[in-house]
């Protein structure tokens, strides 16, 4: 059977540079880099390369890169850190209802804790309104922390114009940049960022690896203790292969992103076009152009996602669904109810996110399989036939919200 | 996460469908929660004669339901009543732990059919 990956935004496979690059770091060069003897040494240049082919990517000083084990690690370090080393300044942050749990829930637990955080609204197609977030602003307000792009829908948002407006009013500005780093140009300078998390494993790189863009000069409270790794922002022995790794991967991007991100960005719209010509009722979920080159979301009316995850899966395609049941919740995705789409829709939806490796047989086997799914899924649905006259368009939003 | 028998139900679901005049149906779940699930019967003389379902949700959703017609069939009213969404869910080799509470309607389902089909014929 075939076997056709379009889940790259849940992860990706390690590239081929990547693992030759890391692999004599678990047997040859296994030494400590705190170390001072010659095990250590020999390992410890290859972290600072590392860093160094980060900070190329980012822009940014490699000084300035923090090493840890994932992009949810990076985006708790950088909220927790911030109130923290912020307590006296305030104690408010600014952030979107539709960002990555890793940032959501965090903030979650910070108001517990005492800090108030203002979620801003996103409309139908996903997007900020950037007079709100201004509107938002504090004389309390610590920290802005808007991500770069979403996971779900692919949905780009406007990070030089927040930066703007953060830099403007003397804010601290972090993104969750997990989805963006490999896919879009990222550049700190750029984006007057004070804080960036990025994950190894969405960019080739191996699972377990990140790392947290932190600016010289941003006072932030360390709360992993237990060693003087990382300057003293972040204590444990270095996962030195998998930093060799996201270095390697960094290195491709650099080199690649442009060329690559161009060849996705037309399948991807080869796909969504497809999808639009062969089924109707269908919805896209997210903006029409201020998305990834690789996302595509889409609903499929009176159909569960789970059901058509599973029949694609049966026919080797890997995709994923914003369906409560494949998350383990009662409620369908956080994200889709932000954008007040249709609570059977949401359920319906479906994320197929593509990637270096992908080619077009793979594109034109999924759109000959998935029409005739569809249909059987809709055959099977007490909504079909007595629902099949209304649009998809104009629906209220019957998503319980939970912000 | 699915157990055979589910993905057989799943992929090969029995008795798919709506009866014409059916004798009781029955409807529960809500969209919100992502499970939907109709069913028809036909009875004669006390005896579920045909049943059919149409199912919007998950695989356990339509496995359960497509189950839940096979165990149905041919059993009488009082017989039918006594099908439990644990017994149903027994029958397809258990279900993963989080769909037994959203996505295990099926006999709710049938037994609504059968409120439906005593309501309408005394």
């Amino acid at each position: 059977m075939k076997r056709i990956y379009l889940d790259y935004n849940a992860t990706t496979p390690v590239r081929p540079e990547v693992l030759e690059a890391l692999l004599p770091y678990y047997r040859e060069q296994f030494g400590n880099p705190s170390s001072v003897h010659w095990a250590g040494r020999q390992v410890s240049g290859a972290v600072e390369k590392a860093r160094e082919q980060v900070a190329a990517l980012l822009n940014c000083a490699p000084a300035e890169v923090v090493f840890l084990s994932c992009g949810t690690e990076a985006d708790n370090m950088a909220l927790k850190g911030t109130v923290d080393a912020l307590r006296e300044k305030g104690n408010h942050i600014i952030t979107t209802t539709v960002e990555h749990p890793a940032v959501l829930e965090t903030c979650n637990y910070l108001e517990k804790t005492g800090c108030r955080v203002t979620y801003l609204p996103v409309d139908s197609d996903g997007q900020l309104d950037l007079a709100e977030l201004e509107r938002a602003i504090t004389p309390q307000t610590i920290l802005i922390s808007v991500m770069w792009a979403n996971n779900e829908t692919g949905n780009i948002y406007p990070i030089e114009q927040i930066g703007a407006i953060a830099k403007g009013r003397g804010i601290r500005f972090h993104t969750d940049a997990v989805q963006a780093v490999g896919k879009l140009e990222v550049d700190v300078q750029k984006a007057n960022l004070d804080l960036l998390a990025l994950s190894g494993h969405k960019l080739g790189a191996p699972k377990g690896v990140g790392v947290l863009y932190v600016r010289r000069g941003t006072r932030l409270t360390p709360f992993m203790h237990g060693g003087h790794q990382e300057r003293n922002r972040r204590a444990g022995t270095h996962n030195v292969a998998g930093i060799v790794g996201l270095g390697k991967a960094c290195e491709l991007a650099m080199a690649e992103r442009a060329a690559t991100s161009a060849r996705v960005r037309e399948l991807r719209d080869r796909l969504e076009q497809g999808i639009f010509a062969r089924v109707e009722q269908v919805k896209l979920n997210g903006h029409p152009t201020e998305r990834l080159p690789n996302t595509l979301n889409i609903s499929f009316a009176w159909i569960e996602g789970e059901s058509l995850l599973l029949n694609l899966d049966m026919k080797g395609i890997a995709a994923s669904s914003g369906s409560a049941c494949t998350s383990g919740s009662l409620e369908p995705s956080h994200v889709l109810g932000a954008m007040c789409v249709e609570v059977t829709l949401a359920h319906s939806s479906t994320r197929f996110s593509l990637g270096p490796d992908t080619t077009a047989g793979d594109i034109d086997y999924v759109l000959e399989v998935l029409p005739p799914i569809v249909q059987r899924l809709r055959d099977m649905s007490p909504l079909y036939n007595c629902r099949q006259q209304e649009s998809c368009a104009g629906v209220d939003c019957t998503i319980m919200q939970k912000l | 996460m699915y157990s055979e028998k589910v993905m057989d139900h799943f992929s090969n679901p029995r008795n798919v469908g709506e009866i014409d005049n059916p004798d009781g149906v029955g409807e529960v779940g809500n969209a919100s929660c992502g499970d939907i699930m109709k069913i028809f019967l036909k009875v004669d003389n006390n005896v579920i004669t045909d049943i059919k379902f149409k199912t919007f949700g998950c695989g356990a959703a339509i496995a359960t339901s497509s189950m839940v017609t096979e165990m149905a069939i041919g059993k009488t009213i009082d017989e039918a009543l006594a099908l439990s969404n644990q017994a149903v869910a027994e029958a397809l080799d258990g279900l993963p732990a989080q769909k037994m509470h959203c996505s295990n309607l099926a006999a709710d389902a049938l037994h609504e059919a059968i409120k439906n089909y005593k309501a309408t014929h005394g």
